[in-house]
C-alpha cells in the first residue's frame, strides 16, 4: 500500500536504528513528541525497543483530548442535557470522564449525541434538523481547527442558524513555550506533523534560537520517527539545534496560508486552561464575536461549576512528561480503558493508553482484573 | 457503573466481564463455566454439542453476505469449533412491523442455500412481529446441535507451548465489509465479508489424526481476542509474527483511514488452530487442498513464557502487547 509499506519495510528501519546506536553517545537524551499520533504510533511499532538507552522518549501534551479540562467535557454534558438539542462530537471524546458523567453516559441515557468524522457532517445534520440545536463540540489542535473554521463560515454565510459550537481548541506552539519553561530539561521535540502542515516552520524558530532545542517536524510511519530522532541526535551532537522539516510529503515551509486565514477569520487567540497543566496565555482559540451566532457560549447560558481533578490522578505530570504511566499509583489498578479516571488514559490517542495497550509487560491483565 | 453500554456487546473486556461477573455465577454449573463456542455433553452414548447465537448486524445486507446467510454459518461454525458435526439448526425470528416481505424472501432463500452447503438442516423455528420502532428491521437467533465422533476433541486444554498457530485466509474481510457497506462512509472499494461454513474444513482437519489442539473461530474481537481467551484459560503465552499474516490491502487501506487494527476486526470466515508440531505439514497440506483452506498459513507459536500474554513480533523486529480491547472497535458486525 503507497504511503505506508514503504516506510515500514523492516530493511531500512535497520539501518537506521543502526545509525541512531552509532550517532547517540553515552550522555542521556531527552525526546519528547507531542502529537497523540506520534504517542501511539511510537508505541504501537515498539520504537523505544530499538533505542539505544542514553535516549528517552517521552510524551507530552499531545493528545487534545486528554489536555482539555474536565469543566470542558462537563459543559458539553450540560448541553448534551438541553432539550431540542443534537451534540456532535469527534468519537475519542466520546468516553472522556467529566465531574460526574461523560458524553458516552448521557447518550446511554437517551441524549441524541452523534459521533462524526468531519465538522462539515455537523452542519449536514444542521440541515436536515432545522427545528434543533446542533452543536460541535470543538477539541483538537491547529489540525482540525481549520475545518471546525471553515463549518462556521459555511454556518454564517447560508444562514444555518440552528449550528453552533463549543470552541475548545487549543494551540501547539504556547504549550511548547510551557513546556521548555518548566522543570523538565527536553533536548529535543519531535514536533507535530499534521499540526506543522498547518502552521509551517515558522512558529516553532522560538525554541532553538531561545531554549536551544532541538526540533524536527516528524511524519508518523516508523521510518520517519526513526529518521527524525537521528536528526534530533545530529542536531544535539553537532550543538547545532534548529528546525528541520522529516515529514516533507504533507509539511511545506509555510504550511497552509489559506487554512490559517480561515483559523484567524473565525477564531482569535485566547488563555487558556490546559488539564494537569494548568493556564497557558494565548493557548486557545475563541470564536471572533462577528460570528457570537454559532458560538454556543454565546446563545446559551451555562452554569457549570469549575471541576477538581479526581483524587489521586496524575494525569498532568504524566502530559507533561514528569512521569511515565507506571509510575502512577492508579495506572492499570483503578485506571484502566474502560474504567478511566484521568483522560491520559481513555482518550485513543493518550500517552497512559498507549502504553497500557501496548506496552505494559507488567501491569494485571484481563483475566486478572476480570 | 448499573447501566449496560454499547461496549458490553463488543467481544472485548467489557463483553467478558458482563458474562464472568453477572452471567455465569447465576447460571453457575460445569458447562456454562467451561466458556467453549459449544456446549459438549453426553446423553447416553452420543456426545453432543449445542450453541446458540443472536445476529443483529447492520446493514441486514452486505458484500460477500447477509444476516440469513451469517446466521446459518456463526452456529455451525461454533459447532464445528469443539470438533462436532453440526446436524440441525433452528431459527428464531425477530421481526419489525413494515419489514419488506420481498427482502424476508431473500434472507430466507440464503439462508436455505448456505443451510446446504453446510450439509445441515433447520428444523424448527419461531417467529415473532413487534411494533414498527422497536425491531430495527429484523434480528435473528439461531441454536444449533452436532454429534462429536472422535474421541479426541479439540479443547482448550490441549494447548501447549510449542503448538503452532494457523488460519486459513487473510483477516478483517467480515468486519470492514460490514463498514463500507454503511453508506455514509461513502468507499467506493467493496470490500466482501468471508462468512462461509468452516464445518467441511474442519472435518478434512481432524481425519489427519490426532494434532488439531485447539480451535476457535475469530468473529467479534478478531483474532487477537481468539488468543487472549485461548493463553488466559490455559495459562500459555501466545507470539504472533506481523509479517506472517495475511491481510488484504482493502481491509488495510480501510482500516488505515477508520483507525482499526485488522487484528481485532471480526471475520466469519477464520478459524484459528492451535496444532501440534509434529502434525503441521500433514494438517496444513489438508488444509491447502480445500478452496477454504487455501491460504492457511502459519502466524505463530505457543509459548511458555511471557504466561497469558499475547505478543507481536512486528515487522520491525520490535515487540508489542496484544491487549483485549475493552469495547467495540465497530458495533452490530454480526
Amino acid at each position: 500500500m503507497k504511503y505506508v509499506e514503504e516506510f515500514r519495510r523492516s530493511g531500512p528501519v535497520k539501518n537506521l536504528t543502526e545509525r541512531i546506536h552509532r550517532s547517540a553517545g553515552s550522555d542521556p537524551l531527552i525526546f519528547m513528541e507531542v502529537c497523540g499520533t506520534h504517542t501511539m504510533a511510537i508505541a504501537r511499532y515498539g520504537i523505544r525497543e530499538l533505542l539505544p538507552a542514553s535516549v528517552e522518549l517521552i510524551s507530552g501534551p499531545g493528545c487534545p483530548v486528554c489536555v482539555t479540562p474536565q469543566q470542558e467535557i462537563d459543559r458539553a454534558v450540560a448541553l448534551a442535557r438541553l432539550p431540542e438539542t443534537i451534540v456532535t462530537t469527534f468519537g475519542d471524546m466520546m468516553k472522556v470522564p467529566g465531574s460526574a458523567s461523560s458524553l458516552e453516559f448521557e447518550h446511554g441515557r437517551g441524549a441524541d449525541i452523534r459521533i462524526v468524522t468531519s465538522t462539515l457532517d455537523a452542519l449536514v445534520i444542521a440541515g436536515k434538523n432545522p427545528d434543533r440545536n446542533v452543536v460541535f463540540i470543538g477539541v483538537g489542535f491547529e489540525t482540525t481547527a481549520p475545518t471546525v473554521a471553515a463549518a462556521i463560515k459555511m454556518a454564517k454565510e447560508r444562514h444555518i442558524h440552528n449550528f453552533s459550537v463549543l470552541s475548545a481548541h487549543k494551540l501547539v506552539p504556547p504549550a511548547l513555550k510551557a513546556l521548555s519553561e518548566g522543570p523538565l530539561k527536553i533536548d529535543g521535540f519531535l514536533c507535530p506533523g499534521h499540526v506543522s502542515a498547518i502552521i509551517g516552520i515558522h512558529p516553532y524558530e522560538f525554541l532553538p534560537e531561545q531554549y536551544h532545542t532541538a526540533c524536527v517536524i516528524s511524519g508518523f510511519e516508523p521510518l520517519d520517527i526513526l529518521e527524525s530522532l537521528h536528526l534530533l541526535i545530529r542536531q544535539v551532537r553537532d550543538n547545532a539545534p534548529g528546525i528541520e522539516n522529516q515529514y516533507k510529503r504533507a509539511v511545506r515551509k509555510n504550511g497552509n496560508p489559506v487554512a490559517r486565514q480561515w483559523m484567524d477569520d473565525v477564531f482569535s487567540p485566547c488563555d487558556s486552561v490546559w488539564r494537569g497543566i494548568g493556564m497557558i496565555p494565548d493557548s486557545g482559540l475563541k470564536i471572533r464575536p462577528q460570528y457570537a451566532g454559532h458560538d454556543i457560549l454565546q446563545r446559551v447560558h451555562l452554569e457549570v461549576e469549575p471541576a477538581e481533578e479526581p483524587a489521586g490522578c496524575r494525569c498532568g505530570e504524566v502530559l507533561r512528561g514528569v512521569i511515565r504511566p507506571p509510575e502512577c499509583p492508579l495506572f492499570g489498578k483503578s485506571c484502566l480503558p474502560e474504567t478511566p479516571v484521568g483522560a491520559c488514559m481513555v482518550s485513543g490517542e493518550g500517552t497512559c493508553a498507549a502504553y497500557y495497550r501496548y506496552q505494559s509487560w507488567n501491569a494485571p491483565l484481563v483475566s486478572e482484573t476480570v | 457503573m448499573e447501566e449496560i453500554r454499547l461496549s458490553h456487546g463488543g467481544g472485548g473486556r467489557l463483553s467478558r466481564q458482563l458474562i464472568e461477573n453477572e452471567i455465569a455465577p447465576l447460571l453457575k454449573n460445569p458447562l456454562v463455566d467451561a466458556m467453549e463456542d459449544s456446549a459438549v455433553f453426553s446423553v447416553e452414548q452420543s456426545r453432543l454439542a449445542f450453541t446458540t447465537d443472536s445476529y443483529v448486524v447492520h446493514p441486514l445486507f452486505f458484500p460477500g453476505g447477509d444476516i440469513g446467510r451469517l446466521a446459518v454459518c456463526g452456529t455451525v461454525n461454533d459447532l464445528s469449533m469443539v470438533g462436532a458435526t453440526p446436524l440441525y439448526i433452528s431459527l428464531g425470528l425477530i421481526i419489525e412491523e413494515g419489514f419488506s416481505l420481498e427482502d424476508l424472501r431473500r434472507i430466507l432463500r440464503s439462508i436455505r442455500e448456505t443451510a446446504a452447503e453446510a450439509d445441515v438442516q433447520v428444523v424448527t423455528g419461531d417467529t415473532k412481529v413487534v411494533e414498527r420502532g422497536k425491531g430495527d428491521g429484523l434480528y435473528i437467533n439461531t441454536s444449533g446441535v452436532g454429534v462429536i465422533g472422535q474421541t479426541l476433541r479439540p479443547d482448550i486444554s490441549n494447548v501447549r507451548p510449542g503448538d503452532m498457530v494457523v488460519i486459513n485466509g487473510p483477516l478483517g474481510q467480515h468486519g470492514m465489509a460490514v463498514m463500507t457497506a454503511r453508506r455514509d462512509l461513502g468507499f467506493e472499494t467493496q470490500i466482501p465479508s468471508d462468512v462461509r461454513p468452516l464445518n467441511h474444513l474442519v472435518r478434512a482437519m481432524m481425519i489427519q489424526g490426532p494434532g488439531v489442539h485447539a480451535l476457535r473461530d475469530a468473529t467479534r474481537g478478531g483474532l487477537v481476542t481468539v488468543c487472549h481467551e485461548i493463553a488466559c484459560q490455559s495459562g500459555v503465552g501466545i507470539e504472533l509474527t506481523e509479517t506472517d499474516i495475511p491481510v488484504e490491502d482493502p481491509v488495510k487501506g480501510a482500516c488505515e483511514m477508520l483507525g482499526y487494527d485488522p487484528l481485532y476486526v471480526a471475520n466469519e470466515g477464520v478459524l484459528v488452530a492451535f496444532i501440534a508440531p509434529e502434525a503441521l505439514d500433514r494438517i496444513l497440506k489438508a488444509m491447502r487442498e480445500r478452496e477454504d483452506g487455501r491460504r492457511s498459513t502459519v502466524i505463530g507459536r505457543v509459548t511458555g513464557t511471557p504466561q497469558k500474554r499475547v505478543v507481536l513480533r512486528t515487522s520491525l523486529g520490535s515487540h508489542r502487547l496484544l491487549d483485549l480491547l475493552s469495547g467495540e472497535q465497530l458495533p452490530r458486525i454480526c
